[in-house]
């Protein structure tokens, strides 16, 4: 069991260099996808209690909403904007990867100074919450294209999710919920936002927007 | 020393000219042809080597060194060089740095053999090469010392002489895989790419090619004639044969104890190796240049991370 959690965790880290390291927006939408399927499943495999009906509701609402409602909604927000790539974000790809490195290896150092309340999760926990947080920002501040700040939101959202999960026996089901419930409505009105700025400006970079005057 | 255990190096000097044989085979079976026969290579090296060498007069010594250093380079290699758990005739604490740097002086001298031609292009297949090898070889050593993390007993204090390339190897067991698999894939994807990378494969550079403004090996190697260039092409399917032997011995993780078993289901693993290798560059074509650095960070990535993991669990 131990070595299927270590194995989910590597991916989900993995997943998140994926999003940083490539410029295609539908690589960057599954990878998001491909994360939140797997953090659904990680209330099922981490925490003392493996299989109760509320993880398994929780699990079962996570992996809907965020392995497929929201990057079905982001695919289409894609296909009806009419942007394949990134092209040219502030932070280069391989400058990226590498603060990727730097940030993992801050998000370790951050997870070993903060002693968890529950004792019998995995170490890698705590690690892969803190760099998926960072990730998340680091993706909505270096790039341009509003969708991609988009997944960022969502990853970073993803960050918190796990960091949830570690004190998943003490949190009530509702506010994780509630949370669930936020992050649906904030990727919906920015599927909205998206195709509205796309529709009426042929482009959606957000740090154009800024030169705007009524 | 065992003389027994020389077995290996020579096994190596006679198998690794099948090797670039097998992938060629692989990448026409794919594409429908009939191809090359298996044993095309030495018969290339055989006509090579009765060949005379043709020299340009703007070149030096350098040049004509070049292709010596690099073939005894490589030939050194295979003496430190472990096929799994059949240990190497010469193993000593930190020999894999040595091995490290003797491909790295191999590499050197094929830079500055076509450096001294003088030639334009040979220039820029040197850049590239020195460029996309300072990538790679991190990636390697840091792969190396994930697989000593990994194999090290966390109960038994740590001995220095266990930092060598064979005693590694043969640490590394069925359940080393079981209680860190998912780092030790890590690290054998990385070392996938160092493969790929330092051998100049298809995601890389495309051996194939005959537009010397996107080659990177084979540019470098094109006033090499005769015999130069039979040494040249034997050193560099030993080359392929270290590298590939340094990944299947992370990925068969067969120990038996007996020596002739271990090497030789290492053995079959490169040839499947090789037979991937062909299928990877018949579904794949090569990348720009301009994305090989940023595929060998990540490589580099993952194999950082991979030692993080194993540091922590």
């Amino acid at each position: 069991m131990k070595l299927f959690t270590d194995a989910v965790i590597a991916i989900l880290i993995l997943t998140n260099l994926r999003l940083i390291a490539s410029s295609r927006i539908s690589a960057c939408i599954y990878a998001v996808a491909c994360q939140g399927v797997l953090l659904g499943m990680l209330p099922l495999l981490v925490g003392p209690h493996y299989l109760t009906v509320r993880a398994c509701a929780l699990s079962g609402a996570t992996v809907i909403l965020k392995g497929f409602f929201f990057p079905w909604l982001l695919l289409r927000a894609l296909r009806s904007a009419n942007v394949r790539r990134e092209m040219e974000p502030l932070v280069g790809y391989t400058l990226s990867l590498m603060i990727g490195a730097v940030l993992l290896a801050a998000a370790m150092w951050f997870g070993r100074q903060l002693p968890l309340p529950v004792p019998d999760h995995s170490p890698m926990v705590l690690p892969l919450a803190m760099f998926t947080i960072m990730v998340g920002l680091f993706v909505i501040v270096s790039r341009r294209k509003a969708l991609t700040q988009v997944l960022g939101y969502l990853v970073m959202e993803n960050g918190i999710y796990a960091f949830g999960l570690a004190f998943a026996l003490s949190e009530p089901l509702l506010v994780e919920l509630g949370i669930l419930l936020d992050a649906f409505m904030a990727v919906f009105v920015m599927g909205i936002t998206i195709f509205h700025i796309s529709r009426e400006f042929d482009h959606m970079d957000t740090d154009r927007l800024s030169a705007l005057r009524d | 020393m065992n003389y027994g255990r020389l077995a290996l190096p020579v096994l190596a000097l006679a198998l690794a000219p099948l090797l670039p044989g097998i992938i060629n085979r692989t990448k026409a079976v794919v594409a429908g042809r009939d191809g090359q026969p298996l044993l095309q290579l030495y018969y290339d090296l055989a006509k090579l080597v009765r060949k005379g060498g043709v020299y340009s007069r703007t070149t030096s010594w350098v040049f004509r060194a070049g292709p010596v250093v690099g073939l005894v380079s490589a030939v050194a290699v295979l003496t430190v060089l472990p096929l799994g758990g059949a240990s190497a005739p010469v193993s000593f604490p930190g020999d894999l740095i040595l091995m490290a740097y003797l491909l790295g002086l191999m590499r050197f001298f094929t830079v500055i053999a076509a450096l001294d031609t003088g030639s334009a292009f040979e220039g820029m297949g040197a850049s590239r090469e020195v460029q996309f090898s300072a990538l790679a070889e991190p990636v390697l050593l840091m792969a190396l010392a994930t697989i000593w993390l990994a194999g090290r007993n966390p109960a038994s204090p740590v001995h220095g002489f266990l930092f060598s390339l064979s005693a590694m190897y043969s640490r590394l067991s069925l359940a080393t895989w079981v209680r860190s698999g998912p780092a030790l894939l890590m690290v054998a994807g990385s070392l996938l790419v160092v493969f790929l990378a330092e051998n100049s494969r298809v995601p890389f550079d495309d051996p194939n090619t005959h537009l010397e403004l996107t080659m990177i090996h084979e540019v470098m190697v094109l006033d090499h004639s005769g015999p130069d260039f039979a040494m040249i092409l034997y050193g560099a399917s030993l080359k392929l044969w270290a590298l590939g032997a340094l990944l299947a011995g992370l990925l068969v993780p067969v120990r038996t104890g007996n020596t002739w078993l271990d090497a030789g289901a290492v053995i079959l693993g490169l040839f499947v190796l090789a037979v991937l290798t062909g299928v990877i560059e018949s579904a794949m074509a090569r990348l720009r240049l301009t994305r090989v650095p940023q595929l060998l960070v990540s490589a580099g990535f993952l194999s950082t991370f991979a030692l993080a993991l194993i540091l922590w669990s």
